[in-house]
């Protein structure tokens, strides 16, 4: 691994320690969603829809709710019925309507694996027998399932009662949940002003985020109407909000108790079942658990939106880029919201170009209603813009980093949605990306055995968010300190915001004890996503340290009944400025104080956060026989602001740039014509494994955040933007054609070479 | 999932009884990678599973004058942790040591993979191409069917109801002959074949005396591409002569398009990879 890390004026910040719940995940003591059993707990199960897109005529649950065994059977009549009020909150927004009909459908299944029914009963098996037992008459309706579909005139509409937003105006009877277009000067004569104008459509499929933990609800109902929920989600208020809006219950009768989380990358921050284990338990007097398999995942979770991109990007003769236009149309699934705003910040965001022309369309589709997934919006339109980079470049003849260089995004630019860029290192990155060892390595482009190998470069940009975080600290009496914090730790989030208390303490890592809480023991924390947490969290857990110490002094001072401004604490040292003889260790202090608790409580919510921007290259060995490629070599070059935990900074580059490329080559929902995913098993899902990987190399580039005391931004999306089209150019440069619809499969290599 | 019954039998004659007993509502449980994966999935119901590992002709090899007899569950580890079977039976030891990762080799079998019947199955080709035959029990005794009739379907053997595969005989050959094994996936490991080959030589004096090519992922079954494999009978060698039966090899696969691959892909598929098992077998031979 490189990684290029500058010596710091860091004692913690910078160092690898070994993660505070390491132990307990290597040993798997750790309790993840489905581990956990409460007393007299029963077993749910759910009906799925077997149909792309159908109207429920009716559903008899008589004979399930007769079967021995079963406890309750419910349908969305349990549920209360919303209105269409917008909810929002980070990473994900849309009406209480949608909320509540995604987590059970009411009169229209707009999906496969939509839920219409759910059985509670002693065992899984029961449950799982009296599901069968259910019989719903479906009006079946044809799906669309693209958004060439889902846009034509005739499609079947998904939701009649829907009112799309056309540019502000109100359209009924449309499959367009949004249009937006943003637009920055005049766009038509800039490009009549280019010497070179070259325009590019990619097409995607959708994906999903293969976290390996399935989705799992455990609740109970008890008879004060409280509702306890234990679950696996990447926002623990995210998902008290959503449970209590579903269930119309004010949010402080609803607990969300975060269990360990086995993946996430956005698409544990919707509810499914959560709200389904609540009602279950109502109607049963006892505590629920339902899971869902890996299929009930594929089908009916969230997965990252496929669809159409066209990116247009004019130059003058020199290669300045003067005009840039994008048409972007994402699929949502049956529920809207498919990352259009996103996906427009992102397309032209690693170049400065003065005139703009964004327009962006959130299309309803017969899948299920997309989640967040590593940077939302921008993988898709990274694809095409860096397409259309690395053709002018080559028609241009003009150097693949030396371009982006004389286009560079920087501290100032302004951006497609208008503000300018605070303090940015994409230009940094692109100069490390030229000096890189990779960059200036020779790539024989025949291998002796057959192969052809072709070498990539692309850039990607995540914007990163702040938002609300809480942090509580104690200080123990051996002089250790616990750390509680609400943000669920999915990729070492624990170990870098106690890093960051522990710097400001001037004690050891290992010294700060961090813990996640559920919602009634910490402040409001937004969800782990929008690459936040080590940022936000950190910022507050920041905070919290310096009160901690204030706490300290104030405490110390009357120890010794001096002056608090004659108190000095460095490195866990208390001690007196003028009298030298007065000195004591944080534990001798922490043992020795009469007054009481030494506590801190400190929170964010931070407007801003400095973007993320990263460059890969790839090099990769195609077999022309059979169409088969291989990434041969792969290094992730970014701007990291400041790495916290350098190894779970380049861990979030490795796996950004693991699910990219899986992504570009392998990775799709394969759809037959009615609206079913046939591949909906890892088997048949092929999501990249180790042996398809070289060892991902890393640089990190560190140009620190203005917006946060050490430096800090968010580093864990940005990453899954460069892979695709970073591929792509490199099956460019292989076999001489571009292949720009995903998956870059064997089978399309194979046709494209035997057409040529 | 409906509950069934768990029966261990310890002797051939009392897994036929129950096998008997239950029909087509009992399975054989041997490795269980297909089984329990298929019980747990609602493919069928079963009432009863008969484990057929405490039987000990199931999970013995042993060597005769003539044959190699490998018990029908025995795990694939068994196989290629051994180096006289790795010696003289490449194809198998190829197939042997691809079958899902090295969790599922030290408990899935040959047997089983033929059981299964799978048409992308990566153990059928190379027994085809092996001559193996099936040693099959059932109330009427013991019978014995060439290998390549096993498999009559998707998901379907040539047994009856009561009958069992107690093992699978493989003749021994001589120096001159060798085999070899490949398959298409799009990752590295754990995957399953889109197209797959196996081919077996026999040289003498520089000519091929005997050819056997089989073909998986590309038919209902695993084929034994018999046409394409005489083809070859009394020629060298030659890049010309292999490449003309792979292009035979490549007419004789029938697949279909679905997820895994389209039908161009897989006939595509048959050509290079019957050419170059082919050519691995006959460089086995040569070494």
């Amino acid at each position: 691994m490189v990684s290029k890390v500058k010596k710091s004026e860091y004692k913690v910040i910078g160092t690898r320690p070994i993660r505070h719940d390491g132990y307990d995940k290597v040993t798997g003591r750790a309790q993840y969603g489905a581990d956990i059993k409460l007393p007299g707990m029963i077993y749910g199960a759910v009906l799925r829809s077997p149909h792309a897109h159908a109207k429920i005529k009716n559903i008899d649950t008589s004979k399930a709710e007769n079967m021995n065994g079963v406890f309750a059977v419910m349908t969305a009549k349990d549920l209360p019925r919303l209105t269409d009020k917008q909810r929002g909150n980070s990473e994900e927004s849309g009406s209480e309507k949608h909320l509540s009909e995604n987590v059970m459908a009411l009169d229209k299944v707009l999906y496969k694996g939509h839920v219409v029914a759910a059985v509670s009963a002693n065992d899984v098996n029961t449950a799982r027998e009296a599901i069968k037992k259910i019989i719903v008459d479906y009006e079946v309706l044809k799906p669309v399932i693209n958004v060439d579909q889902a846009m034509d005139k005739d499609a079947p509409i998904l939701h009649e009662d829907f009112i799309g937003d056309h540019l502000g105006k109100k359209v009924k009877n449309t499959n367009i949940a949004t249009y937006n277009r943003y637009k920055i000067g005049n766009v038509d004569d800039a490009f009549k002003k280019c010497d070179l104008v070259v325009e590019k459509e990619v097409e995607l499929q959708t994906v999903h985020q293969g976290y390996i933990e399935p989705h799992s609800g455990t609740a109970i109902w008890d008879e004060d109407d409280r509702v306890k929920v234990w679950t696996s989600t990447q926002g623990s208020f995210t998902n008290r909000d959503s449970v209590s809006k579903v269930l119309s219950l004010d949010v402080s009768r609803v607990k969300v108790t975060p269990m360990e989380i086995g993946g996430g990358f956005g698409g544990k921050i919707p509810v499914y079942l959560e709200p389904i284990a609540a009602v279950l338990s109502k109607k049963s007097r006892r505590p629920v658990q339902l899971v869902m398999s890996r299929t009930d995942v594929f089908d009916a979770s969230g997965p990252a939106p496929g669809g159409k991109v066209i990116v247009k990007i004019g130059v003058d003769k020199n290669g300045k880029m003067l005009a840039g236009y994008a048409d972007i149309r994402l699929e949502a699934g049956g529920y809207p919201e498919a990352f259009i705003e996103a996906a427009a910040k992102c397309v032209f965001s690693c170049y400065n170009i003065p005139s703009m022309d964004i327009e962006a369309y959130d299309v309803l589709v017969n899948k299920p209603s997309s989640a967040p997934y590593r940077a939302p919006g921008s993988p898709q339109v990274a694809f095409a813009t860096e397409t259309v980079v690395d053709e002018i470049c080559k028609k241009l003849d003009m150097d693949l980093i030396d371009f982006r260089l004389l286009n560079v995004a920087e501290k100032g630019t302004r951006t497609a949605l208008g503000p300018k860029y605070r303090k940015i290192g994409l230009k940094e990155v692109l100069e490390a990306a030229k000096k890189s060892d990779h960059w200036n390595s020779k790539l024989e482009k025949k291998s002796g055995n057959g192969k052809v190998r072709g070498r990539g470069i692309a850039s990607g940009y995540w914007f990163n968010i702040g938002e609300k975080s809480a942090v509580n600290l104690s200080l123990n009496m051996d002089g250790t300190v616990i750390l509680t914090e609400g943000s669920t730790d999915i990729g070492g989030s624990r170990a870098s915001i106690a890093m960051q208390a522990a710097e400001v303490l001037g004690i050891n890592a290992e010294s700060v004890r961090p813990s996640v809480v559920d919602t009634d023991s910490i402040g409001h924390t937004d969800v782990t996503g929008g690459s936040r947490t080590t940022y936000a969290t950190g910022y507050a857990a920041y905070k919290a340290a310096h009160m901690l110490i204030d706490e300290i002094t104030s405490k110390a001072a009357k120890i010794w009944d001096i002056s608090e401004d004659d108190i000095k604490y460095k490195d866990g040292i208390i001690s007196s400025r003028t009298d030298s003889e007065l000195n004591m260790t944080l534990r001798e202090f922490a043992d020795q104080n009469p007054f009481g608790p030494v506590v801190s409580s400190a929170s964010v919510d931070l407007e801003e956060a400095a973007g993320g921007f990263g460059t890969h290259i790839v090099d990769l060995e195609i077999d022309p026989e059979t169409g088969k490629t291989d990434v041969i070599r792969y290094t992730v070059l970014q701007d990291v602001g400041k790495a916290i935990h350098p190894s779970y900074v380049e861990g979030q580059l490795q796996g950004g740039a693991t699910q990219g490329i899986g992504w570009a080559l392998n990775e799709e929902y394969f759809m037959s014509d009615d609206g079913k995913m046939l591949n909906s098993s890892y088997l048949d899902y092929r999501m990249p494994i180790a042996l398809d990987l070289p060892m991902i190399e890393t640089v990190l580039i560190e140009v620190p955040s203005e917006d946060h005391p050490f430096g800090v931004r968010g580093v864990g999306e940005t990453p899954i933007c460069p892979p695709v089209p970073a591929i792509s150019n490199a099956v460019n440069d292989a076999i001489g054609t571009r292949i720009l619809s995903t998956p870059i499969k064997a089978s399309k290599i194979l046709n494209t070479l035997k057409s040529m | 999932m409906h509950p069934f019954n768990y029966y261990d039998p310890r002797t051939v004659e009392e897994a036929v009884e129950v096998l008997k007993k239950f029909g087509d509502r009992a399975k054989c449980l041997a490795g269980g990678t297909d089984v329990l994966v298929q019980t747990r999935g609602e493919r069928y119901e079963l009432d009863a599973i008969v484990d057929v590992k405490k039987i000990p002709e199931l999970t013995s090899v042993d060597w005769t004058n003539d044959h190699l007899i490998i018990g029908a569950a025995t795990p694939c580890y068994v196989l290629y942790e051994d180096p006289k079977v790795c010696e003289a039976f490449p194809g198998i030891i190829d197939s042997a040591s691809l079958i899902g990762g090295i969790q599922i080799q030290s408990r899935a079998s040959l047997g089983g993979n033929l059981c299964n019947a799978s048409p992308s199955a990566d153990g059928i080709c190379s027994l085809i191409v092996h001559e193996a035959e099936c040693v099959i029990a059932g109330p009427n005794g013991i019978r014995e069917i060439p290998v390549e009739e096993m498999c009559v379907g998707p998901g379907k053997n040539a047994m009856d109801e009561g009958e069992f595969l107690v093992s699978i005989k493989l003749p021994l050959k001589n120096s001159f002959f060798s085999s070899s094994y490949e398959r298409f996936i799009p990752r590295n490991e754990m995957d399953i074949a889109v197209a797959a080959v196996a081919s077996s030589v026999s040289l003498e004096n520089g000519k091929i005396s005997s050819c056997r090519i089989a073909l998986a992922a590309v038919g209902p079954t695993p084929i034994f591409a018999e046409e394409a494999s005489k083809m070859l009978i009394g020629k060298e060698p030659t890049e010309e002569n292999i490449k003309n039966a792979s292009n035979k090899a490549k007419e004789i696969a029938s697949p279909i398009s679905d997820m895994r691959g389209t039908v161009e892909h897989r006939k595509d598929l048959i050509e290079v990879l019957t050419r170059r098992t082919l050519s691995k077998a006959v460089e086995r031979v040569s070494v």
